[in-house]
C-alpha cells in the first residue's frame, strides 16, 4: 500500500474501533486511536502474516503489551481479514472471541494474551529469543504505552533484550502523553524515554506516531539495525481522529454514547473524503 | 533413617534436566542467578545454549518462558519458591496461566527447610498460590526418585506445571522397582485401618516415621503420598478416609491453602470427615538448620507423631 492508501485504512480502522468500543459500552477508545496508524501500518505493510493461516511458523509476531487497547488492534486485524468486520460490535460481550483484553485463545491472529501492564515486552523478548536460538528470521514487534512503561518489568526486559542484542526486536512506545490519572509527567514522568531505553543498549528512533511517511521511515531503520534492540518512541494524539477525544485523559477508558457515537463517526467519515474516498 | 541415601530434591531436578536435556531438544531451562541454588548449572554445564540465565528478574524470566513457549519450546524457569510463584504471582497467572502456555515452574527452597536464610526465603504459601490459578498443575516430589519422574512427566504433559523442590537433603524412599510417578496419581505407601496419614514432599518421610512409631502404640495408620496436589487424588483420599474415617494431612507449608485445605476442600463436600492439619500453623520461619526448623514446627517425624496421637485419642 501507498502511504495514502494507509492512512485511508487507518481511518477506517479508527471507525472499527468507535465502532466496537460504543457497542461495548466500554473500552478504551483513546489509546486505541492514537496508535491506530502503528497497528494499520504494522498488519498492512510491515509484517510477514497470513490472515488465512495466523499460526504460520515463521511469520512476524505482535504483541499487545498495553492490552487495553485491544480495540485497536482487533480492528486491524478484522480489517486485515482475520475475521469479520462486523464481529468487532461483540467486543466485551457475553462469549465473545473478542474479550476486553487480548486472549490468545480467543482471536485469530493474537500471539499472546496481555493485558496486565508491564508484562507483555517480556513475552515479546522471549519470542525474539526463540527466533535467535532457532535461527529464523522473523521479527517481533511490541506496542507499550507511555504510562505502562512505569511498571519496572518493563525496563527488566529491556536490559535483558539489549543485553541478549536482539536485533529483531522492535519495542514501540505510544507517546501520547496520557495517562488515566492525568498527564504522565505530571504523575510519574517518565521523560526522557529514549535516553532510557539508550541506556539499556538500544538503538532508538523518535518520531510522529501519526505520520505514515515517519512510521515508514523508522520501521526501515529498525529492519537496517543489527546488533541491538529498535526503540520507536512515537508522538502520538490520544483520541486521534476524534476531536471531542482528542488529547482527553478522560478518553482513556470511556465508550461514546450514541450521540457522540454518531459525532464521531460524522468526522471520521469527513477526513475519510478528504483522503479521497475509500481504497 | 542413618543407612538411607539422603539427596536434596533440588539436586534432583538439576540432574533430571540434564538428563532430559538429549532426549527433548526443545527444552530451555531458565535462571535468575540462581543456577548454582537451583542446580539447574548442571543442564547449564552440559547445554549452555538452551541454558538462559535472566538475571535477578523473575518476572521478566517468566514472560520470556511465555514467548519462548508460544514459539514451541518447553521451557523450565527456575528459583526459589518465594520468587518463583510469591513474587511472580501474577505474571505466572496472566502470561502463563491465562494462555494456558507450556511453561514448566521449577520452584526450589521451599518451605522452611530453606534453614539458615530464614524467614524472607522460606516460602511456605506457594502451593496456596499456584493452585489457584486455573490449568495449573502443582506437583511437590518427595525424594530423588520421585523428582526425577516428575521432571520428565512434566516435560511430557502439554501446560503448566508448578514443581515444588526443597533445599535439604531428603532420604530417598521411592527406590523400588515397582515404582511408577503418574501425575494426579497418590501412592499408599503403607496400608492401615485407623487413621489416615496424607503427606507431601519432605513431610513423606517424617510421616513414615510417625506411622512406625503409632504402630507400637497399636495404632495403624495408612499413610498416603500425595505427590500431585492439583489435580488432587480424589479416588484415593476419600476412599483411605471412608475406611478410616479420621484423616491428617502433613506439609511443609502453611496449613492454610496447601494440601490440608485441598483435601478438606474435598473431604468437606464429598464426605465430612473429621481433619488434623499438620503444617505451619499461620506462622513465619526462622533462621535455623533444617533439621531443628522441622523439630521446632512439629514437622518432623516426632512432631507429626504426637500429633496424630492426639488427634486419634
Amino acid at each position: 500500500m501507498n502511504k495514502l492508501e494507509l492512512a485511508k485504512q487507518a481511518n477506517e480502522v479508527r471507525k472499527g474501533i468507535v465502532t466496537a468500543v460504543h457497542s461495548a459500552k466500554a473500552g478504551h477508545p483513546g489509546g486505541s486511536l492514537s496508535a491506530a496508524d502503528m497497528f494499520t501500518y504494522l498488519y498492512f505493510e510491515e509484517m510477514n502474516i497470513d490472515p488465512q493461516n495466523p499460526k504460520m511458523e515463521n511469520r512476524d509476531r505482535f504483541v499487545l503489551s498495553k492490552g487495553h487497547t485491544a480495540p485497536g488492534l482487533y480492528s486491524a486485524l478484522a480489517y486485515r481479514g482475520y475475521f469479520p468486520v462486523e464481529d468487532l460490535k461483540t467486543l466485551r460481550k457475553l462469549g465473545s472471541y473478542l474479550q476486553g483484553h487480548p486472549c490468545m485463545q480467543d482471536t485469530p491472529g493474537l500471539d499472546m494474551s496481555s493485558g496486565s501492564l508491564g508484562q507483555g515486552l517480556s513475552a515479546a523478548t522471549g519470542m525474539a529469543l526463540a527466533g535467535k536460538m532457532d535461527g529464523k528470521d522473523y521479527r517481533v514487534y511490541c506496542l507499550c504505552g507511555d504510562g505502562e512503561i512505569q511498571e519496572g518489568q518493563i525496563w527488566e526486559a529491556a536490559m535483558f533484550a539489549g543485553h541478549r542484542k536482539l536485533d529483531n526486536l522492535v519495542v514501540i512506545v505510544d507517546n501520547n502523553g496520557l495517562q488515566i490519572d492525568g498527564k504522565v509527567e505530571d504523575v510519574c514522568s517518565p521523560y526522557p524515554i529514549d535516553k532510557k531505553f539508550e541506556a539499556f543498549n538500544f538503538h532508538t528512533i523518535n518520531i510522529n506516531g501519526n505520520d505514515m511517511e515517519e512510521i515508514a521511515a523508522a520501521m526501515k531503520e529498525a529492519r537496517e539495525t543489527k546488533g541491538m534492540p529498535t526503540a520507536i518512541i512515537m508522538k502520538t494524539v490520544k483520541g486521534k481522529g476524534v476531536s471531542f477525544m482528542e488529547d482527553k485523559a478522560g478518553w482513556h477508558g470511556k465508550a461514546p454514547n450514541d450521540e457522540e457515537y454518531a459525532t464521531a463517526m460524522a468526522e471520521l467519515d469527513k477526513i475519510g473524503e478528504e483522503l479521497g474516498g475509500a481504497n | 533413617m542413618a543407612d538411607v541415601k539422603k539427596i536434596a530434591t533440588r539436586e534432583s531436578y538439576g540432574n533430571a534436566l540434564a538428563e532430559c536435556g538429549a532426549k527433548y531438544p526443545n527444552l530451555v531451562v531458565l535462571d535468575a542467578d540462581l543456577a548454582g541454588a537451583t542446580k539447574t548449572g548442571v543442564f547449564q554445564k552440559a547445554y549452555p545454549d538452551r541454558h538462559i540465565d535472566c538475571g535477578i528478574a523473575e518476572c521478566n524470566m517468566t514472560g520470556i518462558a511465555a514467548g519462548l513457549a508460544t514459539c514451541g519450546k518447553i521451557p523450565f524457569i527456575s528459583s526459589f519458591a518465594m520468587f518463583a510463584a510469591g513474587r511472580n504471582f501474577e505474571q505466572v497467572r496472566n502470561s502463563i496461566g491465562y494462555p494456558h502456555l507450556n511453561v514448566k515452574i521449577g520452584a526450589t527452597h521451599a518451605g522452611i527447610t530453606v534453614g539458615e536464610d530464614g524467614a524472607t526465603h522460606q516460602c511456605n504459601e506457594d502451593i496456596a498460590l499456584m493452585r489457584t490459578i486455573p490449568g495449573m498443575t502443582v506437583i511437590v516430589p518427595s525424594d530423588d526418585v520421585e523428582a526425577k519422574a516428575a521432571v520428565d512427566a512434566a516435560i511430557n504433559y502439554e501446560g503448566p506445571v508448578y514443581l515444588r523442590f526443597g533445599r535439604a537433603a531428603v532420604p530417598v524412599i521411592n527406590d523400588r522397582p515397582d515404582y511408577k510417578f503418574e501425575i494426579g496419581k497418590g501412592v499408599v505407601l503403607k496400608e492401615g485401618k485407623d487413621v489416615t496419614l496424607i503427606a507431601t514432599g519432605t513431610c513423606i518421610s517424617g510421616a513414615l516415621e510417625a506411622a512406625e512409631k503409632l504402630a507400637a502404640d497399636g495404632i495403624d495408620a495408612e499413610v498416603i503420598n500425595i505427590h500431585t496436589i492439583k489435580p488432587l487424588d480424589e479416588e484415593l483420599v476419600l476412599a483411605s478416609a471412608k475406611k478410616t474415617g479420621r484423616v491428617v494431612t502433613a506439609e511443609e507449608h502453611s496449613i492454610i491453602g496447601g494440601l490440608g485445605s485441598a483435601v478438606c476442600d474435598l473431604l468437606s463436600e464429598k464426605m465430612p470427615t473429621k481433619v488434623c492439619r499438620i503444617g505451619m500453623n499461620d506462622v513465619f520461619g526462622e533462621s535455623g538448620t533444617a533439621s531443628g526448623l522441622l523439630e521446632k514446627y512439629g514437622l518432623d517425624g516426632k512432631g507429626i507423631y504426637e500429633k496424630v496421637k492426639a488427634f486419634v485419642q
